[in-house]
């Protein structure tokens, strides 16, 4: 029960955001600094939830090994994404490279 | 010459954003999969595509569960990740101002990054197409269907094998993310904005309520912004001098 209120808080919340604008017309005007915020917004939170989940999949200390798939096949699919600018091969690639290393390498 | 009829207009919305489609397939697959690995009902899964409708606040929605975030961090992470939209919405507003209260919450609502990317190209085209608007549902509305869609097979892909999970599905996420941030470092200030937030979130990883990712979020934006400006002000110097 407790999940669908967060869903409905969430749609609520992003509802609001999208509509907003639309809504409410020419009355308002962004600060040029907000919109300079806005535009690192995506690149912040994406890394930051991903960075603890590659140094360290087990909750504990840093992994920094080769024993450790997901740092493995993250570093294949920034490899990947230095070579080409194909989501879904990237995701392909860095998959690939994850179920490999640990069924091939580490099996 | 924008398109004549309602219809015309809606279809060639719907296939322009058909590229969009095929690229956010996967996505709804994986999310669905997570969902149908997680704790949440796969109704609910269901439900988070049919009424929040954002991607990647859906992602980092059920990656928080995961965590066992309280819901007002969820909540307010949704807020901070969505706020994109207003940005979005701010700079389609000039071609739907005119349009009457509903017909701008409906296609408010649709925004994503996709249609958002369609459209700006479709206006810089066609500035006065006077059925625009029907370009933009045929757009927004498409990638909807499209999202449910997906949605769906992958919550059924995941409930058909629920050991994904334990197989370590919730790389595709971190793949994902991968996919979406790392093209978008291409310049100096972005560069150094998502090392600190990552230095940042593992530093603070400890703290409670997901604190540690809301401080490397500000943390990054302070270093982006201030190297933005740092990076102008040395031009405008090097001109002054030369």
């Amino acid at each position: 029960m407790s999940y669908t209120w967060m869903i409905i808080g969430m749609a609520l919340v992003t509802a609001f955001i999208k509509a907003a604008i639309f809504m409410l017309g020419d009355r308002i005007v962004f600060p040029p600094l907000l919109k300079e915020a806005l535009s690192f917004v995506p690149v912040t939170v994406l890394t930051a939830i991903i960075v603890p989940m590659v140094l360290a999949p087990h909750g504990g200390g840093m992994e920094l090994t080769w024993r450790n798939p997901q740092l493995v096949a993250s570093i294949a699919a920034v490899a990947a994404c230095a070579v080409t600018r194909r989501q879904l091969l990237i995701i392909v690639v860095g998959l690939g490279v994850f179920f490999g290393w640990q069924l091939g390498v580490l099996g | 010459m924008s398109h004549p009829t309602r219809t015309s207009s809606f279809a060639a919305g719907a296939r322009d954003t058909l590229p969009m489609m095929i690229g956010a397939a996967p996505f709804g697959i994986i999310f669905g999969t997570l969902v149908a690995s997680g704790p949440l009902a796969a109704w609910q899964g269901q439900l988070m595509s049919m009424s929040v409708f954002a991607g990647s606040s859906q992602f980092i929605a059920i990656g928080l569960v995961a965590a066992h975030a309280g819901m007002l961090v969820i909540w307010f992470t949704t807020f901070i990740v969505n706020l994109r939209h207003m940005l979005y919405a701010a700079t389609l507003l000039p071609h739907v101002a005119h349009l009457n209260a509903r017909w701008r919450l409906a296609l408010g609502f649709l925004l994503t990054d996709e249609t958002f990317a369609v459209m700006n190209g479709y206006y810089r085209r066609h500035p006065d197409a006077p059925l625009g608007h029907w370009y933009f549902l045929g757009s927004g509305l498409s990638m909807y269907i499209n999202w449910q869609l997906w949605t769906l097979v992958g919550l059924l892909f995941g409930a058909v094998f629920p050991q994904l999970q334990t197989l370590g599905l919730d790389f595709a996420m971190v793949a994902t993310f991968i996919a979406i941030v790392v093209p978008q470092l291409n310049n100096m200030p972005r560069f150094a904005a998502a090392l600190a937030a990552g230095i940042c979130a593992w530093v603070f990883r400890d703290l409670p309520y997901k604190l540690g990712l809301l401080s490397a979020v500000l943390a990054g934006v302070t270093v982006g912004i201030s190297l933005l400006h740092w990076r102008a002000k040395g031009d405008v110097e090097r001109e002054g001098a030369a």
